[in-house]
């Protein structure tokens, strides 16, 4: 069987996997969902209301699945690795301390009033309960982004006695990675958001559902996704550009740099084979590397060999960056192509729709496959150049990681097919509703639409 | 007094806090999980009402105490992670799993409705009484012993039991009618398992562990200590005599159960924290061994001092919102 320590980081793989499908949508959702909410508020338009409340009870099960894997998130470090508090504890212990008392309250207790407050508080008191879930949300990316970051790049302490301490929070939380990190995985939240939303309206259009709420959510998504997914190009090669700076061996594992080399080609596809130390069947722009990381065309790449022993497995690298860049192109693509249908038709063809549903979930395999670069690309450490992972890790036999290890994975594939079946019950039973006829909402469908609101 | 010496007094007087606050929180919405009826859907789904805008909130309290022992005390928090290796992963498959239930209840199709009552319900109960298991092994100093095992399942079920009283208490505050009258039968029943439970764990501390022994049966000491267990006792009459006349003209006294239930919790809490203080690992790692850096502990300090009045606030004010008897539960 396998040991502690590889069953320790698949766990931990598992768990943070499963974990990031949920925040990843319910960050920028929650905007969506402020949006709507305004929209309704300033028009009174019903189709708005209609929009918040699908959306609302979408938002409410995501959430809830992404509370449930946070929790066993926040136990993981003392359970499997206790090195890495004991060690980096000063630091890591404060920014997620901040993280629970700014953003998991706030969120959680605001909630309760967003999702079943309507009737008892007034109207504002609503819209501002979820700005505050939204707020919330947003604030939890930031704390557990400055420790992510700051464990790729630290900055701000020193060592004493085998213990990082603490000299400056303000180097510590805007370490060098932090802010490209930070917004690179805020916007993929809203692209996240941006093609499931597209998705599953386009599902209730394409099944007949002809009301006016998911149109407009379908067009939002289609134009936020058509803002966000430039500039995500754009952002993300900005934060490459800091990667090559501060974890160069990272960048010559994504790149599949084997040898330091100048004018290095862009390799858009292969098969890298570390043993032998090269990419067979390499298709390959040459010096397009070195232009895009040096903006040179004879530009030095520092290559593997310049790291040995001391730089990630090269396959999942050099896959998952290509994964997550061949998401984001379609992503473009899609989005224009969306909007621009719009622009001129007000609707899309139907091979369209089936597109975007095929791409309702496209956000979670780039995050997934983002992050696995961005991860993978820190071994074999765990805090850079001061913790290894294998150093972190417990000493719990392997019999009990197996165990938990099982119980993880059996649990995890039960909640995401209930959690796929349910959003399909959910939208099927959308499609069913009637539509409203006056486009004010009044007393009396005011009344109507909470009567429909059983959740 | 140093920074070095004060800090850790502060924290675990914070983590306390959290823990004690979660027992009450949680405990009421997990029992009201562990309650749940199987004839009768509708008052399921109003006892669901009666916790539903408040579950979130309330296990955030867990995150943060189990957070704050990681902030502040790694060392002690690496130890009990480590013995408590798998009750823990129980205990989260439990919390994932009544979590999850709440919400998919409500959305998925009829027929599957019930076998997400069924899920929350069971999901209740393994939180509770992984909860209760792991409260025991860490009173027996994690030994894998007969009787610490023994122990511990004792203390399972008294933590459930009390779980249960604390969700019926809260169900009579919060429902009417034939629900309620219900809730208080269910927690007389719970009520004496409760303190059945509560006398166990008194007995055994002190013989198990000498040093608990000592605090407690030396003057002034051993007054306070005594009056714990009257003045619980005391709490259990009240409520029983309450519960036994339920329905209440007018609702009299309706929330007195409830608040009793948390007087009991708290003291039953005090006893244990002072049985074990300044020991963070029981005999074996004290708060100002387990602590970290000074420094980083004030950095937490100053915003826990802000943000912790505030979130108290808000959620006072959620409370509020949702003051009154429960009703149907709609999204907005």
């Amino acid at each position: 069987m396998l040991d502690t320590f590889m069953l320790s980081r698949i766990q931990f793989a598992a768990n943070i996997s499963f974990h990031i499908l949920f925040p990843t949508i319910t960050i920028a959702m929650c905007w969506f969902l402020c949006y709507f909410k305004v929209r309704f508020d300033l028009s009174g338009h019903p189709m708005w209301m209609r929009a918040y409340r699908f959306w609302v009870k979408v938002f409410a099960l995501t959430f809830a699945l992404g509370v449930v894997s946070g929790i066993t998130m926040s136990f993981q470090f003392g359970t499997n690795w206790p090195g890495f508090m004991e060690t980096v504890g000063n630091i890591a212990g404060p920014l997620l301390g901040y993280e629970v008392l700014t953003a998991f309250f706030l969120e959680a207790t605001f909630l309760g009033v967003m999702l079943f407050g309507m009737g008892r508080v007034p109207n504002k008191v609503h819209t501002f309960s979820t700005f505050m879930v939204a707020i919330g949300t947003s604030l939890s990316a930031f704390w557990i982004l400055a420790l992510n970051s700051w464990m790729q790049t630290p900055t701000g302490f020193e060592m004493r006695d085998g213990v990082a301490h603490a000299t400056d929070w303000w180097a510590i939380i805007f370490n060098p990675s932090f802010p490209y990190r930070l917004t690179h995985m805020l916007i993929a939240s809203g692209l996240t958001a941006s093609f499931f939303i597209a998705g599953l309206s386009a599902y209730r259009l394409l099944k007949g559902d002809e009301k006016k709420a998911p149109r407009v959510a379908l067009k939002t998504a289609l134009v936020v996704a058509a803002i966000l997914a430039p500039t995500q190009a754009f952002v993300g090669d900005l934060h490459g550009l800091n990667t090559l700076e501060h974890q160069p061996q990272k960048i010559a594992a994504i790149e599949g740099v084997w040898h330091t080399e100048k004018g290095a080609p862009l390799v858009l596809f292969g098969i890298p084979d570390e043993e032998q130390q090269t990419t067979h069947y390499a298709i390959e722009i040459p010096k397009m590397a070195s232009l895009i990381l040096t903006h040179e065309w004879d530009g030095e790449l520092q290559g593997l060999n310049e790291f040995e022993g001391n730089h990630p497995p090269v396959a999942p690298m050099f896959f998952g960056f290509r994964i997550m860049v061949g998401v984001g192109m379609l992503m473009i693509a899609a989005s224009w192509l969306g909007c621009w249908f719009w622009w001129r038709k007000r609707e899309l063809p139907s091979w369209m729709y089936r597109g975007l549903i095929a791409m309702t979930f496209s956000g979670w395999i780039a995050t997934l496959a983002g992050w696995y670069v961005t991860e993978i690309g820190r071994q074999p450490w765990l805090v850079t150049g001061v913790l290894t992972t294998a150093d972190a890790v417990t000493t719990v036999p392997n019999t009990s990681v197996a165990t938990s290890l099982a119980l993880y994975l059996t649990l995890y594939t039960v909640l995401i097919i209930a959690y796929l079946r349910t959003l399909l019950v959910m939208s099927n039973r959308a499609i069913e509703l009637e539509e409203y006829q006056s486009p004010t909402a009044t007393a009396i469908q005011s009344s109507a639409i909470n009567a429909e609101a059983k959740a | 007094m140093s920074e070095a010496q004060w800090l850790p007094i502060v924290f675990v007087g914070l983590m306390g806090l959290a823990v004690l606050l979660y027992a009450i929180l949680d405990g009421y919405d997990l029992g009201v999980g562990i309650l749940l009826p199987n004839d009768n859907e509708q008052q399921r789904d109003t006892m669901i009402a009666s916790i539903g805008p408040f579950w979130d909130a309330n296990e955030t309290w867990l995150v943060l105490a189990i957070g704050l022992l990681l902030i502040a005390f790694p060392e002690a928090h690496s130890e009990v992670m480590r013995e408590l290796y798998l009750p823990t992963a129980i205990m989260l498959a439990g919390l994932i799993l009544r979590g999850v239930a709440f919400d998919f209840r409500a959305k998925v199709a009829l027929e599957n409705k019930r076998m997400w009552d069924h899920i929350f319900r069971a999901g209740s109960l393994i939180t509770s009484l992984s909860q209760g298991y792991m409260l025991g092994m860490y009173v027996m100093g994690f030994e894998y012993t007969a009787e610490a095992i023994g122990f511990s399942i004792l203390s399972a079920l008294g933590v459930t039991a009390a779980y249960a009283y604390i969700g019926a208490a809260w169900l009579v505050m919060k429902t009417e009618g034939e629900l309620q009258v219900r809730a208080a039968k269910w927690g007389r029943r719970c009520g004496w398992t409760c303190l059945a439970g509560i006398i166990a764990v008194c007995a055994v501390n002190p013989l198990v562990n000498p040093a608990v022994f000592e605090k407690w049966f030396t003057f002034p000491f051993v007054v306070a200590m005594g009056m714990i267990p009257i003045t619980c006792l005391a709490m259990f009459a009240i409520v029983d005599r309450v519960l036994k006349k339920v329905p209440l003209p007018d609702d009299f006294g309706c929330w007195l159960p409830f608040v009793c239930a948390v007087i009991i919790f708290v003291l039953c809490f005090q006893g244990l924290a002072f049985s074990f203080y300044p020991y963070i690992v029981p005999g074996k790692i004290d708060i100002w061994q387990a602590a970290s850096a000074p420094e980083s502990l004030m950095f937490i300090l100053y915003g826990a001092v802000i943000v912790v009045p505030v979130i108290l606030a808000y959620t006072a004010f959620s409370y509020r919102v949702f003051w009154g008897k429960a009703t149907e539960l709609k999204y907005y």
